[in-house]
């Protein structure tokens, strides 16, 4: 691999809550690593400099859950699409599910995903290996080896830990590795068959709903045996006020429990299921607006740690049909930044440093990964972005292959500009096939 | 040319008030081209038109198709057994392959909510809905509502009560936005294991005891038990159930009054309702079954882009 150029990233807001950065200045990156902080840096001739005056310079966005697809649906999705993908969304390290064709319950499955995101070359891609063998919900897979071979936490994401006495080991067994166990939260009686949250909209439209109760049944399950067993679960894309409520008597109580919310679930809701749109159809569904502003202020209050997306794509065909039928899920990798600045920020229920913090900074704190700081000799990862600039969403130019985004045509703010993995420059954005913030060193 | 109704039929909640009367208007005068000897009209002679049912369906197949006969429409039957659907082909190829043979309306039942709204969104023919899943049967509604005008007059500030297995109906569906549009006041019955949970927010009065219902209302609109909600443990018996809910002439003698007994069929007798009221003299459900070809033909005509006010001399010359 040929090294990098030297890139100095001149003039932006260097926002960084984990090293208290709140100010003016210019990041110098050489050989992979932050080289510089500060104001006016100079840079050899060598150094590619870039414009950030009028953007954020963050750490990069790392996002703890997303379904790459890789191995067994190749033509929804590769390794490769969705770790560009992530870069072109400004994320420069992402956690892929495990729920593939085979599921990546061993050591061999997580290897082979470590080095198909090596060649990618795009953002980093880490791994989470399954809870139980073949996400069956019966025996533990083998969390030791998987650790060992890059898998940075478990999940039987796509389907609950129906067991209790499974989930109870889990938390149990996990500790020696210090890795999270990430639930989703579904009963799975109550949400039987269920294609929308159950409301006046469900009953309107004569489509099976999933209640409230059946995430909310199991935070509580999840968040008892983290406090009997000393386990830290996450408990992934919360979606609910009540959820909420008893994620912060969990807090409240000292135990070890740290959730998600994706940003559908703080922009959308039910409504948006009317014209029986499949491209709103996911699990946990898009829920009423009372939900929307308990999770919006949950991100706030710190209860709620980070955002993820969830990013799920699904072939045209799959979601081109009866509403029912419909398999459940969006893509979110290059939609998630715009989103949660046009919900959250541009909203006021937060400030750019509290965004940064909940899509960087905490992923990276909790789940024990690399990046989500700016400090000299750390590795480059980092996202610069256009916290003002709107753009209207077509799907038909994203990098993910799955067009399946409930955000069609809106019009958002916020974008990646630039997304830096290991010093390398891994995506651009341009204007006119010109390269924003392009110029070169010794201009000045 | 757009229609008075638009170019579908997919569910009363999205119609208003005058396009509903326009509709129970338009029916009077088809009814009495059933009642002839030589039962036809030319009104859609030339038009093509395909009854796509992936539900099984006596009833509600045949009164459309005499519908269409009764005005010269061409009709083809399509069942989701026996056809390229049965060999995993998707509902929208099936409608476009349909569509390439040039035809002018669709009706559909299927048993996915949202079925006829997705066909309709993806192909340029007319499509009536015939039964969506869990979500409208709105000839079904028209149907209701046109013999209860018959017998009651005006609906306005009548009370009508729906009782049975709302959670899981179409025509309860359509009754309750339908109704309400005209002005009635509509009630449900049920077990709450049978009542979407957020019932009260569709603006409609709840009974938990039929014998409360009975008390209250001008009619009661019986719905259909299906026998699978046993197995899916709603309720815990059809007997129980009929002893808690179901029609008797017992319940409605305790009344004092002439409350009207509506059925969309099938029924199961001796479960939701016992023989001596579905064949008593309250009962209407025959009414039903014929008002049901007057309305589905108004409807047809009407989408078709018949005039209203035409429609009178249709029935003559088709003019």
């Amino acid at each position: 691999m040929r090294g990098a150029a030297p890139v100095l990233l001149r003039g932006g807001t260097l926002v960084d809550p984990s090293s208290g950065l709140d100010e003016r200045g210019d990041i110098f990156i050489r050989d992979g690593v932050i080289d510089g902080i500060g104001g006016n840096l100079g840079a050899p001739d060598s150094a590619e400099v870039i414009d950030c005056s009028g953007f954020i310079v963050a750490p990069g966005l790392i996002d703890v859950h997303c379904h790459l697809r890789e191995p067994g649906r190749e033509d929804v999705e590769t390794i490769a699409t969705g770790a560009r993908a992530a870069a072109a969304g400004g994320f420069t390290a992402v956690c892929a599910m495990p729920n593939t064709d085979p599921v990546t319950d061993n050591q061999a499955a997580v290897g082979f995903i470590v080095r198909q995101a090596q060649r990618a070359g795009a953002a980093r891609v880490h791994v989470i290996g399954a809870i139980s063998v073949g996400q069956l919900g019966e025996r533990l897979a083998e969390f030791g080896e998987m650790v060992a071979a890059g898998a940075v936490a478990v999940s039987d994401d796509g389907r609950p830990v129906v067991s209790a006495q499974l989930m109870r080991t889990a938390l149990e067994y996990a500790r020696t590795f210090r890795i999270p166990v990430i639930d989703h939260c579904e009963e799975p009686t109550l949400a039987s068959g269920g294609a929308m949250n159950e409301g006046i909209v469900s009953a309107r439209l004569g489509l099976k709903g999933i209640p409230s109760e059946a995430e909310e049944i199991m935070v509580i399950r999840d968040i008892l045996l983290a406090r009997r067993t000393g386990g830290h679960v996450h408990l992934a894309h919360m979606s609910t006020h009540g959820s909420v409520e008893l994620i912060r008597w969990g807090k409240e109580r000292g135990i070890n429990v740290t959730a998600e919310v994706c940003p559908h679930h703080i922009s959308l809701t039910e409504d948006r299921v009317l014209a029986y749109d499949t491209n709103a159809k996911m699990n946990p569904p898009l829920r009423t607006q009372k939900d929307v502003e308990s999770l919006r202020e949950a991100v706030k209050d710190g209860t709620i740690d980070m955002i993820a997306t969830d990013h799920a794509p699904h072939h045209y065909d799959e979601k081109e049909r009866e509403f029912a039928d419909a398999p459940n899920g969006i893509v979110g990798l290059e939609t998630a930044l715009a989103v949660s600045i046009t919900s959250l920020v541009e909203a006021g229920h937060i400030d750019c440093q509290t965004l940064v913090e909940k899509m960087s900074c905490a992923p990276a704190r909790l789940f024990g990964l690399p990046g989500g700081t700016l400090k000299r000799g750390e590795p480059a990862d980092i996202t610069v972005f256009d916290p003002r600039g709107k753009w209207i969403v077509d799907p038909l130019q994203f990098v993910t292959k799955g067009r399946n985004s409930p955000y069609a045509g809106a019009t958002l703010t916020g974008r990646a500009v630039c997304t830096i993995v290991g010093g390398q420059i891994v995506h651009r954005l341009t204007n006119q096939g010109e390269a924003i913030g392009s110029s070169r060193a010794g201009t000045r | 040319m757009t229609s008075a109704l638009g170019k579908d039929l997919l569910g009363l909640e999205a119609l208003t008030s005058d396009q509903i009367r326009l509709i129970l208007d338009t029916a009077e005068p088809f009814k009495e081209i059933s009642e002839r000897a030589i039962k036809k009209v030319p009104a859609l002679r030339g038009s093509t038109i395909v009854n796509l049912f992936f539900e099984n369906s006596t009833r509600t197949r045949i009164s459309f198709e005499f519908a269409e006969k009764r005005l010269s429409a061409d009709t083809v039957n399509v069942s989701a057994s026996g056809s390229s659907v049965s060999k995993g082909e998707t509902l929208v190829d099936t409608a476009r392959n349909l569509e390439a043979m040039r035809i002018d309306m669709v009706v559909i039942r299927h048993g996915a909510s949202g079925a006829a709204q997705f066909l309709a969104e993806r192909i340029e023919s007319n499509v009536i809905n015939a039964g969506d899943g869990t979500h409208e049967h709105p000839t079904q509604g028209l149907l209701d509502m046109l013999t209860l005008r018959d017998h009651l007059g005006d609906l306005a500030g009548r009370k009508i009560c729906i009782c049975g297995d709302v959670l899981h109906s179409r025509v309860a569906r359509s009754n309750i936005w339908g109704l309400k549009k005209l002005g009635a006041e509509v009630a449900v019955c049920g077990p709450r294991s049978l009542l979407p949970n957020a019932i009260e927010e569709f603006g409609v009065i709840v009974f938990e005891r039929i014998e409360e219902a009975i008390e209250w209302a001008d009619a009661l609109n019986v719905l259909r038990l299906q026998l699978e909600r046993m197995t899916a443990g709603y309720i815990p018996s059809s007997r129980e159930y009929n002893r808690v809910f179901g029609i008797s002439r017992e319940r409605l003698a305790r009344a004092g009054r002439n409350v009207l007994i509506l059925h969309p069929g099938p029924m199961n007798r001796g479960v939701e309702i016992d023989s001596d009221v579905a064949d008593g003299p309250q009962s209407v459900i025959l009414n039903q079954v014929t008002n049901g070809v007057a309305v589905r033909m108004a409807v047809l005509y009407l989408l078709a882009g018949g005039r209203p006010e035409l429609a009178e001399a249709a029935k003559g010359g088709g003019r």
